[in-house]
């Protein structure tokens, strides 16, 4: 199965990262013939048939890495995020939903640099969770740290790309990290894996202004109206409501 | 060097609830008054079309900005302490409005009890009932003398409401009638009333109604849009001091609103035990004032209004080895040890969770204050069991799932979307008494962008806390049970103190009482040794009492209004201290 959000527009991420998973799902990984031409040529032809998509393609032209430099990081990222919120038949997953978007976007800023943290020492970082956050390291950092460690736990366990492992093998590795049986400096494997999973599920949900939630349909999923005026009228429904999501652009009355 | 200003009749210092009241009834009565608040003045144009719960429920937009400074939290006195940095878990008012700019707006009044929770308790029980390391003590005022400054307050904000069946018979109805019931209310309502409780709908700071208050200042009617707790309100639909006292004192050409002005010092006449002004940094320039003034009010949060004593020197510091001292000693809060019910999930029904208002809820206050025989009970004190309908938007839906729900991957998404919106969760809002260990002073280790110690908190629980957790715990799931829910959880009940300071009920260290052995401030919140500073807000409670604190730190602002014009015009001591020593 290829659903059109699959397969949209020139970027390299994360579509490559669904390409990926459709190439190994229909056999053509398998079968020998994944390279970079053949797939630019496979992915090529379900292009054109996206013409005329201008909104998504500005929408694409919105997602590139910025806080993430190298692309090995922001790929480890992407497909942790996806075993965390999966694509499966109620819907997409963080993937296309754009949330490794939506965490690179919120490292860059001032959220993932601490500037409204207190960051003054000593440090104690080992009392991280005792005491909420308590490294040295800012939350970018503590991104990058992980990130990191899970490609080299992926190499020395299952001699391959975190990227390139299966979701169970995936899985296994994130429980590792989740355990805090995973050692790495500055911070304790279990705080890292709380960030990403809180920032996987607020990439899911927030409003798509912030990258993730892509076309609302993390809010179509779960059925939330997004903001709107109020609920005057229907506060005292005695069914439940659901209605079409409303972005934050458009409640602000859309673009100046 | 600090530039020296003009003085005037009454510096304030923060203008939240307590320091917006005193603002204006100084303001009304032609006091020459200067209020200084730290953050900026924001308006209700500040939160039009900002109905975002990442920036504001996940971010914490609102909040103070830790990086310059914080609180240290530890539990045992031999340990050392460690700064909370992170806006989840401290959540501090800023800008003009404090925290009464994001409350959800219940509004409970204190029962005569909760004032009187010593002397009632000797009375009922005999003195044997309250445990050896408790600090419980009456706050040197009752609920009639009480009664005049929530009713006043009440109008102000327009509070939505109806008669609770068990609380004292109002002398005036609620200003408003009560906000609308939703079918989760309902079921409340009706599982309560067949357990042989006395259900009421919560009154709200959210308006049923367009109101004017007494100060001709307009609010409109809620449109339970759900953006409430955490977020400031778009529609003026919210009692703050943004739409009501703040714009009062403004209209007197005798206010004069700072804003960016950080307090950090009181200055202070030892000598003849005066208070003649304070110092402020200008924030946005870096320039250091001198504001003179024949009253100082500090009206800041409560963790403010004690390090600025501290910082400044004034009384003396608490030491939990002598048990000596009074400043910092008796902090409480309702946070942590209180909250706790339990959470239902209903299969085949949906409510509307997405929509709601702040203090949308029902509660029932048999188990509040001493509604309740505490004989055969190891704890004393109570609260409310309250079902709210804030409004959750989708990242807070998604977390409402059954325990057994993994925390990642496939089933945690296939149940948090067949769960959301199914979830109901009733808690108890309990008492926190004051214990000899627990207790605020400066940090010997962190600081603030200008080198000053920051607060150190040093708190854990009492067995009250846990006892009268577990109690809530029970009758919550009885009620649940009773709504029909198919799955019924318990909450989990934290064993220790795990420094989250989640909510903003942080309160005690500059207690109110009518003994200068046990107390800092008297019953119109004037210090005992120092004539012309008042202290006013949460930082006067002994203990905790069995609600939200809002109305009866609105109520004691009041007071302490009066209290100063009385001050201004008489001079000396307002109340006549009563030594009957009681301490731990």
């Amino acid at each position: 199965m290829v659903d059109k959000d699959q397969n949209k527009g020139h970027t390299e991420e994360p579509e490559n990262a669904s390409r990926r998973d459709f190439l190994k799902k229909s056999g053509y990984a398998a079968g020998g013939v994944a390279g970079g031409l053949v797939l630019g040529g496979l992915f090529g032809q379900f292009d054109t048939a996206e013409e005329g998509a201008n909104s998504d393609q500005v929408e694409q032209l919105q997602n590139a890495r910025t806080f993430f430099k190298r692309r090995e990081d922001f790929e480890t990222l992407a497909y942790a995020s996806e075993r965390i919120y999966p694509e499966d038949e109620n819907g997409p997953g963080a993937i296309k939903l754009g949330v490794p978007y939506f965490i690179d976007k919120q490292l860059a800023g001032y959220y993932g640099y601490n500037a409204k943290t207190y960051m003054k020492g000593p440090f104690q970082p080992q009392k991280s969770g005792e005491y909420g956050l308590q490294t040295k390291l800012n939350r970018g950092e503590v991104f990058l740290h992980g990130l990191r460690k899970m490609q080299e736990v992926s190499q020395k366990d299952f001699g391959s790309k975190f990227a390139e492992l299966e979701g169970e093998q995936q899985d296994e590795i994130l429980r590792k990290f989740e355990a805090n049986e995973i050692k790495l400096k500055g911070v304790q494997s279990s705080i890292f894996f709380e960030l990403l999973r809180q920032t996987t599920i607020e990439g899911v949900y927030s409003d798509p202004v912030y990258g993730g939630n892509k076309d609302m349909q993390g809010w179509k999923m779960i059925e939330y109206p997004g903001p709107r005026m109020g609920w005057a009228n229907e506060i005292d429904a005695e069914e439940f409501l659901s209605k079409e999501p409303m972005s934050l652009k458009e409640y602000q009355g859309g673009n100046l | 060097m600090a530039t020296k200003l003009d003085k005037v009749d009454v510096v304030v210092v923060g203008v939240g609830w307590a320091g917006g009241i005193i603002s204006a009834e100084m303001a009304k009565a032609g006091k020459n008054v200067v209020a200084l608040e730290r953050g900026e003045h924001r308006e209700r144009s500040d939160y039009i079309g900002q109905k975002d719960e990442l920036k504001y429920d996940s971010r914490y937009e609102i909040m103070q900005p830790l990086s310059s400074d914080t609180v240290t939290s530890r539990s045992e006195l031999d340990e050392t302490a460690l700064p909370i940095r992170t806006r989840e878990q401290m959540q501090l008012g800023f800008d003009v409005g404090g925290a009464s700019v994001h409350w959800a707006g219940a509004t409970y009044r204190y029962w005569p009890y909760d004032f009187e929770m010593r002397s009632k308790t000797i009375e009922r029980y005999g003195e044997d009932k309250i445990p050896e390391d408790m600090n419980l003590q009456d706050w040197g005022i009752t609920y009639e003398e009480m009664e005049p400054y929530y009713d006043k307050w009440e109008k102000m904000a327009g509070i939505s409401g109806e008669q609770d069946p068990l609380a004292p018979k109002r002398k005036n109805e609620w200003p408003n009638p009560p906000l609308k019931e939703t079918p989760a209310l309902k079921l409340f309502k009706d599982a309560t009333s067949n357990l042989g409780l006395h259900p009421f709908q919560i009154a709200a700071g959210n308006m049923s109604q367009n109101y004017t208050n007494p100060d001709g200042q307009t609010l409109n009617a809620c449109m339970y849009c759900s953006f409430c707790t955490r977020h400031g309100c778009d529609f003026s639909a919210k009692s703050d001091p943004l739409a009501t006292v703040v714009p009062t004192a403004l209209e007197h050409d005798n206010f004069e609103l700072r804003t960016r002005a950080y307090v950090r010092r009181v200055l202070y006449d030892g000598g003849n035990k005066q208070a003649t002004g304070v110092m402020y940094v200008d924030e946005e320039t870096g320039e250091e004032f001198e504001q003179p003034a024949d009253v100082v009010v500090l009206s800041a949060f409560a963790f403010t209004n004690n390090r600025l004593l501290m910082l400044s020197g004034i009384g003396e510091q608490y030491d939990p080895e002598t048990r000596k001292g009074i400043i910092g000693r008796n902090f409480n809060g309702q946070y942590n040890s209180a909250f706790h019910g339990a959470r239902g999930y209903f299969k085949n029904k949906r409510f509307n969770l997405y929509m709601g208002a702040g203090a949308l809820g029902a509660a029932v206050n048999d188990y509040a204050a001493d509604n309740f025989d505490h004989s055969d009970l190891d704890f004393i004190g109570g609260g409310a069991i309250e079902l709210r309908q804030y409004g959750d938007a989708a990242i807070k839906s998604n977390y409402i799932v059954p325990s057994d729900t993994p925390r990642w991957g496939k089933k945690f998404k296939e149940n948090s979307l067949f769960y959301a919106y199914r979830g109901l969760h009733i808690w108890y809002t309990s008492t926190v008494m004051s214990y000899w260990h627990n207790y605020l002073d400066l940090d010997p280790n962190y600081t603030d962008e200008f080198g000053d110690p920051l607060l150190r908190a040093t708190y854990k629980f009492g067995d009250n806390e846990r006892n009268i957790g577990k109690f809530g715990v029970e009758k919550c799931r009885e009620i649940m049970e009773e709504m029909g829910a198919d799955i019924v959880e318990e909450d989990a009940l934290p064993e220790e103190f795990d420094h989250v300071y989640a909510g903003g009920h942080y309160t005690g260290g500059v207690v109110m009482g009518d003994d200068p052995e046990t107390s800092a401030v008297n019953n119109y919140l004037q210090m005992w040794d120092v004539d012309n500073l008042f202290v006013v807000g949460g930082s006067a409670f002994p203990q905790f009492g069995s609600h939200h604190p809002t109305p009866t730190i609105g109520a004691l602002a009041y007071r302490a209004a009066e209290g100063i014009e009385k001050y201004m015009n008489e001079g000396g001591q307002l109340a006549k201290a009563k030594t009957k020593s009681h301490k731990a």
